[in-house]
């Protein structure tokens, strides 16, 4: 079977830590020769960019919402054990059962026995970001446990046994006729075969979803999902959805699991009146997103008969030590900055290898997992650092500063916290020869008579410099001519002109 | 071996270890009152009670809800006109409906039930709710489990939803201003528009798992 | 006003006819312009790749060497941003790291002095036509340090359109990074080149001659590829263009 060539089809992503994947760069390069791959994502982001423009110029106090969104989620991550505390508290007293997941083996044990005690061998699932970084579904399916995915776009991927590409559209790297073709290939071995004569219209590719998902929806006992946001003080959850697959599995099982990172707490109801104006906006770029659901512990007569909460750390009390990195831990997770990011747009979502791909994965996973991996320690340099993402951040996380502190980390080592203990990191191998050079550089730059030497130099012998550079410069001129070095650097006829005052050229 | 409690503390433990730079900074914290300044607005623009209800209808409508306008006296004709052109034979009752809006329909009256199933709820064409709220910016109906507005469920498995918005006194302006009048403690489902997706090529389709038809009358 | 040129080590190395440019452009204005000849390198590069330890003493000697000057003139949108958006963030790094206020101290005269070309000329100067003539079909690339950075906003744009003889053309996804990056460019050859490559697509389509940018490492990576994709637009810095006269063209 062949979909396209977009998907790389390769094994089913197993969570965090990352199934090997090689650097960045390699990684990229597959993606950048791929036309199909390379059109779908332009086609998508760009699409979205226009939209989310005029979504937020809607809001004349957006600069305000923000900050105000940074400000809230500074203070709750300043303050994260006071309000877990009471999150567990108010969900408590309002009927629900709290549990705490140090990492995701415990998690995915947690969930897997809450499953086994309902006596079910199924599960439909909400698109969940904590979820998929747990690698649950695979976790459950090892226990004998199915998990279907029922947002539209993890169901492209988990039938065409894909991995995710985009935090919320997962499937972007797909186009219409890629779509169609899964759905017709694979959705008889899941259950419902999709229509005989289905064709690439985006309305019947959902209707195609809608009839294949309802028979699993109408059995489901026990659904499970992530959350946007929690509040401490009432025990709400929130989930912020447009399909109503979100619904479905909040409201029609009898037993709910929430998996639910400890950073997505807000201390007060009133704190979603700023995300739920700004989320919808960043995210698909819609005033308000189809369906939001809020429940708080159970309710007699609606919905889940019983709810479990599971606060999951995996990596972000580690994140939460780094003074300069956690600021990653405001995310809501809107995919504003994949959107507008020229990287992510050329290089696609597998190339980072994670469940959090484009510039929030850059400096996310590289925390939540650390830097010891290959694919880990060059995340920090997938950026050209132009600080498109910043802008459009509604929560104002400062990707670019992050990037660089991280490339420091991987460059120069030092100290980290690593599940809850202090490491001291060595320098990443590789970085050797860089290394030299960088101090070699600064040696010479901060002697301006050894940089006007090698200016010199470099000037005199200008005649004989290749037009293509052999070793590492050749990443540079296989795509790059050099511009032609100048007879004299500025200095030196500044010097020989005495300030172009002697009038020579 | 980690059970719940031991990886409680030990979470809570890190979280603590995590932010001793920030315990050791002089001066302590703000109470969260006076730590989050709201610069932002209450609401956006300058509105008449009507003028907010034209743009909760302008709205509604360009998420691609059906917006109807009428009067008590009219409401029961109405509602008899648009269960018979979607063509319904059945329609889900919330416990609390007033019973005069039914007056002039024939349609079969299914009363959502505890021991009602999913596949039972599925069987019914259509559903009559009333609304908790109504949002005019962002064109949203929140539904709070209300007598007129039965469990979640209702809402959800028929594909035909009518929703009863009494105007403009269910109206506010705002988000924050639907969230003064709601209570968390009670489950809350926010409507904008019938079910869609943004997942094929970031490009927005109606109708996936919700009611794939959408009506809202603004009754006033 | 005492003011110095901080070319930067790229342009004295590189692109010495842009230092010329800015000081023929400014002595017309009739701004003296001395050139510290210790003068070396902001230390962006280095910061930027994660050795902010190595950028430290090159931030200290920047601060040396333009300390006493009432204003410090850049005709690059990146470098001017290291020192006013970064050396303040060198400084707090230091404090934070228990290395007392010193660093900061050190770097602090020298950030508010620091302009981008476009800055001084119309906030310092006050003046958006500098008296220049330029016929040719121009497309202007804002770049990301001057544009999302330092906030240059439509300065270079009003610049532009008060030059004589210059037709300003709309250069599609103007705000979208040319790719370049500094390191990011070796690093990530592939993403960068593809990035490139739209960026010269899109100038070309406009039809213009020359493209027009306020920083010489974008467009040693746009004209490089350029050169490679033989295509027919030229990458230009805006201080040749701004600084070229009726008399010269004519």
């Amino acid at each position: 079977m062949t979909i396209g060539t977009g998907g790389n089809a390769g094994p089913t992503f197993v969570g965090m830590p990352a199934v090997p994947t090689p650097a960045f760069p390699e990684a990229a390069r597959t993606a950048v020769a791929d036309p199909v791959l390379r059109g779908n994502l332009r086609h998508a982001t760009h699409t979205i960019r226009a939209k989310r423009a005029a979504a937020v110029a809607e809001l004349a106090d957006w600069a305000e919402l923000r900050e105000a969104g940074r400000l809230i989620k500074d203070h709750t991550l300043r303050h994260l054990d006071t309000y877990l505390v009471r999150l567990e508290e108010s969900v408590t007293a309002a009927g629900g059962i709290v549990h705490w997941a140090a990492d995701a083996d415990e998690a995915n044990r947690i969930v897997a026995d809450l499953v086994k005690a309902t006596g079910e061998s199924e599960v439909v699932k909400v698109k969940s970001m904590a979820t998929q970084e747990i690698g649950l579904n695979e976790a459950l399916e090892a226990e004998g446990i199915h998990a279907y995915e029922t947002d539209l776009a993890e169901l492209i991927v988990q039938l065409g046994d894909d991995r995710p590409s985009h935090i919320l559209v997962p499937a972007i790297h797909r186009n219409r006729g890629e779509i169609r073709d899964i759905f017709r290939t694979r959705m008889a071995s899941w259950g419902r075969p999709a229509p005989e004569d289905l064709t690439d219209r985006p309305a019947e590719l959902a209707e195609a979803a809608r009839l294949h998902l309802r028979e699993k929806f109408l059995r489901a006992k026990v659904g499970v999902s992530g959350a946007n946001f929690m509040v401490a003080e009432t025990g709400t959850l929130v989930v912020v959805e447009s399909e109503g697959n979100g619904r479905m599995c909040l409201t029609l099982p009898e037993t709910l699991i929430s998996v639910v990172g400890i950073e997505k707490i807000v201390p007060t109801w009133r704190d979603l009146e700023v995300f739920l104006q700004t989320l919808p906006r960043s995210s698909t770029a819609e005033r308000m997103n189809p369906y939001t659901s809020m429940w708080t512990g159970t309710t007699d007569g609606d919905g889940p008969r019983v709810f479990h909460l599971v606060l999951l750390d995996n990596g972000r009390t580690d994140t939460l030590a780094d003074r300069v990195g956690r600021q990653a831990l405001r995310c809501i997770r809107c995919s504003a900055c994949l959107n507008v990011c020229p990287v992510y747009e050329r290089a696609g979502g597998h190339a980072y290898g994670s469940v959090y791909p484009g510039p929030i994965g850059a400096i996310l996973s590289p925390q939540l997992r650390g830097t010891a991996s290959e694919i880990d320690a060059s995340l920090p340099y997938a950026s050209s650092l132009c600080g498109a993402c910043y802008d459009v951040c509604p929560v104002a996380i400062d990707i670019p500063e992050v990037l660089v502190h991280l490339r420091e980390r991987v460059v120069q080592g030092g100290e980290a916290v690593r599940a809850g203990g202090k490491v001291v990191l060595r320098p990443a191998k590789g970085h050797a020869a860089e290394r030299a050079a960088m101090r070699a550089a600064r040696l010479a730059l901060t002697h301006p008579g050894a940089l006007r030497a090698g200016q010199r130099l470099a000037s005199r012998t200008r005649r004989f410099h290749p037009r293509t550079l052999p070793g590492p410069g050749r990443a540079w001129t296989a795509t790059r001519d050099l511009p032609p070095l100048p007879p004299e650097p500025f200095r030196d006829w500044w010097q020989r002109t005495n300030g172009g005052k002697d009038g020579a050229r | 071996m980690s059970g719940p409690v031991n990886s409680r503390d030990r979470i809570l433990g890190r979280v603590r270890r995590a932010l001793a730079d920030v315990r050791e900074e002089p001066g302590g914290e703000l109470p969260y009152a006076d730590a989050v300044p709201r610069a932002y607005l209450r609401e956006h623009g300058d509105r008449t009670p009507a003028e907010t209800v034209d743009l909760l209808a302008a709205n509604l409508a360009d998420y691609r809800a059906r917006v109807h306008r009428c009067t008590e006296d009219d409401l029961p004709s109405l509602l008899a006109r648009l269960l018979r052109e979607h063509g319904s034979a059945s329609l889900l009752v919330p416990p609390g409906l007033e019973p005069g809006w039914l007056a002039e329909t024939d349609v079969e009256r299914v009363e959502d039930r505890a021991e009602s199933t999913p596949y039972d709820l599925d069987r019914v064409d259509s559903v009559l709710t009333g609304c908790a709220v109504a949002v005019a910016e962002t064109g949203t109906l929140v539904l709070d489990g209300g007598p007129d507005q039965g469990r979640r469920r209702i809402t959800l498995v028929p594909d035909h939803h009518i929703c009863v918005v009494r105007v403009p006194e269910q109206v506010v302006s705002s988000v924050p201003r639907a969230l003064d009048r709601l209570s968390p403690g009670r489950p809350l489902t926010w409507i904008s528009g019938p079910s869609a997706t943004s997942d094929i090529e970031l490009d927005r389709v109606e109708g996936v798992h919700g009611p794939r038809t959408l009506e809202v009358v603004l009754l006033g | 006003m005492r003011v110095a040129l901080f070319l930067t080590c790229v342009n004295d190395t590189l692109y010495p006819d842009t230092g010329k440019q800015v000081l023929k452009l400014l002595t017309r204005l009739g701004v003296e312009v001395d050139f510290p000849a210790a003068q070396t390198c902001c230390g962006q590069a280095h910061y930027n790749t994660g050795y902010r330890h190595e950028a430290e003493p090159l931030a200290r000697h920047f601060s040396d060497v333009f300390g006493e000057f009432d204003a410090i003139v850049t005709p690059s949108g990146s470098c001017g941003a290291m020192v006013r958006e970064l050396y303040p963030r060198m400084g707090e790094r230091a404090r934070a790291e228990g290395r007392g206020g010193e660093l900061a101290a050190a770097l602090a005269p020298v950030v508010p002095k620091t302009y981008e070309l476009t800055e001084f000329l119309v906030d310092v100067l006050g003046v958006t036509d500098v008296g220049a003539h330029y016929p040719h079909r121009v497309t202007y690339h804002p770049t990301c340090h001057g544009l999302r950075s330092l906030g240059l906003g439509d300065r270079p744009r009003r610049l532009l359109e008060a030059v004589g003889g210059l037709e300003l053309l709309e250069l599609p996804g103007a705000e979208e990074c040319c790719g370049f990056g500094g390191t990011f460019s070796v690093k990530n050859p592939d993403v960068s080149a593809a990035m490139g490559e739209d960026k010269v697509r899109n100038a070309v389509s406009t039809g213009a001659e020359v493209l027009c940018a306020a920083d010489n490492s974008c467009l040693m990576h746009i004209g490089g590829t350029m050169s490679r994709l033989r295509v027919g637009v030229r990458p230009v810095h805006i201080a040749e263009i701004l600084a070229s006269t009726e008399r010269e063209t004519a």
